[in-house]
């Protein structure tokens, strides 16, 4: 004792608590996300049988001719996707922040419904409505002759896809045009530009970091997607190719995980080049008290023409809920522009069958965004309060699952955790615990940028204040930091919450017998077969009425929370 | 940096006049600028100076077709610009913030508004050269803004401003966001720049000292009108009004009332004293006693002034000088006593006698 009394006291030393709470999620990174992954790139690169090092398997992988189209077919599917998404969210930013528009809370709102939905929810009701025999082209053909093939191959799943994810280009692209300082467009217009020149020159490189990274986003996730091709019946692509190799030829069969190496790889390159492209250029320039650009108004007839573009792409983007909502009422709906009669089976059905699938999603998102809160948090606190040693490594592994696509993940836990086995003879692999943590770890990194945020927010000299005061750093981190976090911290758990409840990539592999399932899954069942469709398309929409529902409600919290510590100030 | 004396390569053509009238600007129901009327004479150096929030930003932004007035005239050399949109006014401004533009080097931002005005690629690159040595920053051409001191950017903005050989120059606030020094040294050398391009320019500040030192008048603002025109020294020894005597240095300020009449008025001072008021001089009713800290003495007095008797309530050792403030009455005015080795300083709370001569006093009504 009197050897510890006689060194000084550093205050940057790390406490006890500290080094715990960094070795815990040290153990739980590595054990769910850091072995996992590692185990499917050692497979990948060992031969079948020996277990020697060799990259024969990639070489194999490139001989097939099956593979090689796949992997042509994601890449051009992803990067269509991006064209068709930009096409889609480019008119829209500008419209939104260039100019005095009514319309714009709308597109706000509305343009961000689409991710309250998987893509493969409205794959089969877009089939419905813009497939071969479907709603549009039935219209078309009596009407001109003619049939546009939106879904044919392909087609259909880069329709799908480029529909879903614009939002993430909206997002950015938004955001960065509208921290453009002012001045910056005028000093423009005071040396003679104007106009298109000046939009050209000017405000669109300005926003060009944000347009890169939705683009790079948006992507990585069509990439990565695996139930949408299913859905559609595209198989010749990479992530489908993955999840058949593990589901039919097994799970020794090398090529599932030489498809997953890929997977990774081509994530961490989007990132990279994201990252590259904008590397300096922080060109967020909005002055202290100065106004982002400024907004023109609208003639009579520009207002017209944006009202009428805005109206046909929220017309095509709410299309699949539109079909989803149809389909969850229609009785028959086949080689007819609308369903034949109307009835609420469906609904009653699911309920009745299937209200097993909608306990197990919120059980299963709720806990895995709690999870990611209490790991979020933590991770936060340490990276941006302590100086603990490893924090850093901590920070890089949760946001090293940025780059672990869902199938991979579920496919390392089968490898990882399938030999273990319970007392009991069970695999690991197949409790449905391994499901919330794949998706805890998934939505990880999301939760933990809020968690940064949150804190962030706090002002270091608030803490300070508490010790000074008399309080232990446990006491401060409860009674001060915890309670002014809370918003963001809300905020985290229900982005993970949301988003884990439609997740389908590492459900399908993980999940092993229906009555574990979660809606995704069950929604996946259901859709594959015709008779199925119609109770699928309920519970679809049910699942987006339900996180539809947690956002909103998460909403009026944190707006009545931010009210009421606005104005005890 | 020393200012480069081949300026002849920008050579814009004769300094050109500004004249505003009547100009009335409102946001919503908020009056912001109030019938602005001001002459600037061609190749002069103005300041706008006034308090933040007085409008001088909004009327230089106004003359480079920011904001738009509902009625009133813009006339820039001959020419009403108030109808036209900014990119055709040839008005060059520099930004508060300067508004570099971080995408392009230091050259493409200068080579800018030379390309929007479509001149041939040889004419533009001898611009940029001629405008980047200009401002002595030729060496750094290829650089992006963010590379750059403040100082730096702060004259590639300037380049890439005169580049276009514009007809007039506004400067907003061109020294806010430099350090201390910088500003001295910055201040003299937009005066050499502007001396040497013989450019009619405006410079909004907040700081008097700024606009004392660099322009040759000076405009004051209070609440979206204009107070006063006039010299730096003008404005200092004249003041038109309270706030401008305030506004430009320290001032004094006693109540009182105007006794007798004739040749034998005077000014009763509340609290005590009585300053004779020298023939001629106007006093408007309600008028206040105004004079600057240095024209009063403490403790004695020179020959032609009239004593008044006050309190010492506080003091401030400031080398040159010690600054005294005396209690005459409810009101603490401020003495400037030249300070000089081994003497001795009056405590607070000691009675003492101040000086003044009515010549060098004021009756200001508001």
């Amino acid at each position: 004792m009197a050897l510890v009394a006689s060194v000084p006291i550093r205050p940057a030393a790390a406490k006890p608590g500290q080094i715990l709470a960094v070795s815990v999620i040290a153990l739980f990174l590595a054990i769910f996300l850091v072995i996992p992954a590692g185990t499917i790139i050692y497979t990948a690169f060992t031969e079948k049988g020996t277990g020697a090092l060799t990259i024969v398997n990639f070489i194999d992988f490139f001989n097939t001719d099956l593979f090689r189209r796949s992997f042509f077919n994601s890449v051009y599917v992803s990067g269509m996707s991006v064209v068709w998404a930009s096409a889609i969210a480019l008119p829209l930013a500008v419209l939104t922040t260039r100019f005095d528009f009514r319309g714009s809370l709308v597109i706000q709102t509305l343009g961000f419904v689409p991710l309250i939905m998987p893509p493969f929810v409205g794959a089969v009701a877009m089939q419905l409505l813009f497939g071969r025999n479907g709603t549009v082209n039935l219209l078309l053909n009596d009407w001109f002759g003619i049939r546009i093939p939106f879904m044919e191959g392909l087609n259909g799943v880069i329709f799908v896809q480029s529909l879903h994810y614009f939002p993430f280009i909206l997002i950015n692209l938004s955001t960065s045009l509208r921290n453009i300082d002012r001045s910056m467009e005028e000093a423009a217009q005071n040396l003679g530009s104007s106009g298109f020149r000046l939009f050209r020159r000017i405000v669109f490189p300005l926003a060009m970091p944000g347009y890169l990274a939705g683009a790079s986003l948006v992507f990585v996730k069509v990439f990565d997607d695996l139930a949408t091709p299913l859905l559609l019946n595209v198989k010749d692509m990479l992530a489908p190719q993955a999840y058949l190799r593990v589901t039919s030829v097994g799970l020794t069969d090398p090529m599932g995980y030489v498809i997953s190496v890929i997977l990774i790889a081509v994530s961490i390159f989007a990132m990279w080049l994201s990252a590259v492209a904008m590397r300096g250029k922080d060109y967020s320039t909005v002055q202290r008290g100065g106004g982002g650009l400024s907004r023109r108004k609208l003639s009579r007839g520009e207002s017209a023409i944006a009202y009428g573009v805005v109206a046909l792409i929220l017309l095509l983007v709410l299309s699949p809920h539109i079909g989803l909502l149809l389909l969850s009422f229609a009785t028959v709906w086949s080689f007819s522009p609308l369903p034949d009669a109307y009835t609420v089976a469906h609904y009653g059905r699911v309920f009745g069958e299937s209200s097993l699938y909608i306990k197990n999603t919120l059980i299963y998102a709720s806990l895995a965004g709690l999870i990611d809160v209490v790991i979020g948090g933590a991770i936060a606190y340490l990276v941006l309060r302590t100086k603990v040693v490893g924090r850093r490594w901590l920070d890089w592994a949760a946001t090293a699952a940025l780059a672990i696509p869902g199938v991979v993940l579920g496919i390392g836990y089968l490898r990882t955790f399938y030999g273990i086995t319970l007392p009991d003879g069970t695999p690991l692999a197949t409790l449905w615990v391994m499901v919330v943590l794949a998706l805890a770890i998934r939505r990880l990194p999301y939760a933990l940028r809020a968690c940064y945020a949150a804190l962030q927010q706090v002002s270091e000299s608030l803490e300070e204040a508490a010790e000074n005061l008399g309080a232990t750093k446990q006491r401060t981190i409860r009674r001060i930091v915890l309670p002014l976090m809370t918003g963001g911290l809300l905020a985290g758990f229900v982005t993970s919450f949301s988003t884990a409840a439609v997740e389908l990539s590492a459900t399908l592999m993980l999940i092993q017998s229906n009555s574990d399932a979660p809606i995704a899954y069950g929604l996946y069942v259901f859709m594959q077969s015709p008779a199925g469709r119609g109770p699928g398309a309920a519970l679809g929409v049910i699942a987006v009425i339900m996180v539809a529902l947690c956002t909103l409600l998460s909403h009026y919290v944190i707006e009545r929370r931010q009210k009421a510590l606005g104005t005890a100030k | 940096m020393t200012v480069n004396i081949n300026s002849a390569a920008l050579a814009a053509g004769p300094a050109k006049a500004i004249s505003i009238s009547d100009v009335n600007l409102y946001y919503g129901a908020l009056h912001v600028l109030k019938d602005i009327n001001l002459e600037i004479r061609p190749g002069e150096f103005f300041a706008f100076l006034g308090p933040s929030g007085c409008g001088k930003t909004t009327l230089l932004r106004l003359i480079a077709g920011f904001n738009n007035a509902r009625k009133g005239k813009v006339v820039i050399g001959g020419q009403d610009v108030l109808d036209m949109p900014p990119w055709k006014r040839d008005i060059g401004m520099v930004f508060q913030s300067y508004a570099l533009w971080p995408h392009m080097t230091v050259a493409a931002n200068v080579a800018f508004g030379l390309e929007e005005r479509r001149l041939p690629r040889a004419e533009v690159d001898r611009r940029v050269q001629a405008a980047l040595e200009l401002v002595g920053l030729k060496h750094l051409a290829d650089r992006r803004p963010s590379q750059l001191s403040g100082g730096q950017q702060q004259r590639v903005a300037l380049a890439r401003t005169i580049a276009i050989e514009p007809k007039v120059l506004l400067l907003d606030e061109p020294l806010s966001n430099l350090d201390a020094k910088m500003r001295v040294e910055v201040r003299r050398e937009l005066r050499e720049l502007q001396q040497r391009l013989q450019l009619t320019t405006i410079f909004v500040t907040h700081d008097q000292e700024e606009a004392n030192t660099v322009c040759d008048r000076i405009a004051v603002f209070n609440e979206g009108s204009i107070q006063q025109v006039g010299t730096p020294m003008g404005l200092y020894e004249k003041p038109a009004n309270l706030f401008v005597a305030n506004f430009l240095g320290t001032a004094n300020i006693l109540d009182g009332k105007v006794a007798g009449s004739g040749a034998a008025r005077s000014f009763e001072v509340v609290g005590g004293g009585s300053i004779p008021i020298p023939a001629g001089t106007d006093v408007p009713a309600g008028a206040k006693l105004v004079f600057r800290p240095q024209y009063a003495t403490i403790g004695s007095l020179e020959p032609g002034a009239v004593a008044l008797e006050g309190i010492i309530a506080h003091r401030e050792f400031l080398g040159a000088t010690v600054r005294y403030g005396v209690r005459i009455g409810a009101a603490t005015v401020l003495i400037d006593a030249p300070f000089h080795s081994g003497d001795a300083l009056l405590e607070p709370g000691a009675a003492t006698t101040l000086g003044l001569k009515p010549s060098s006093a004021q009756w200001l009504a508001h």
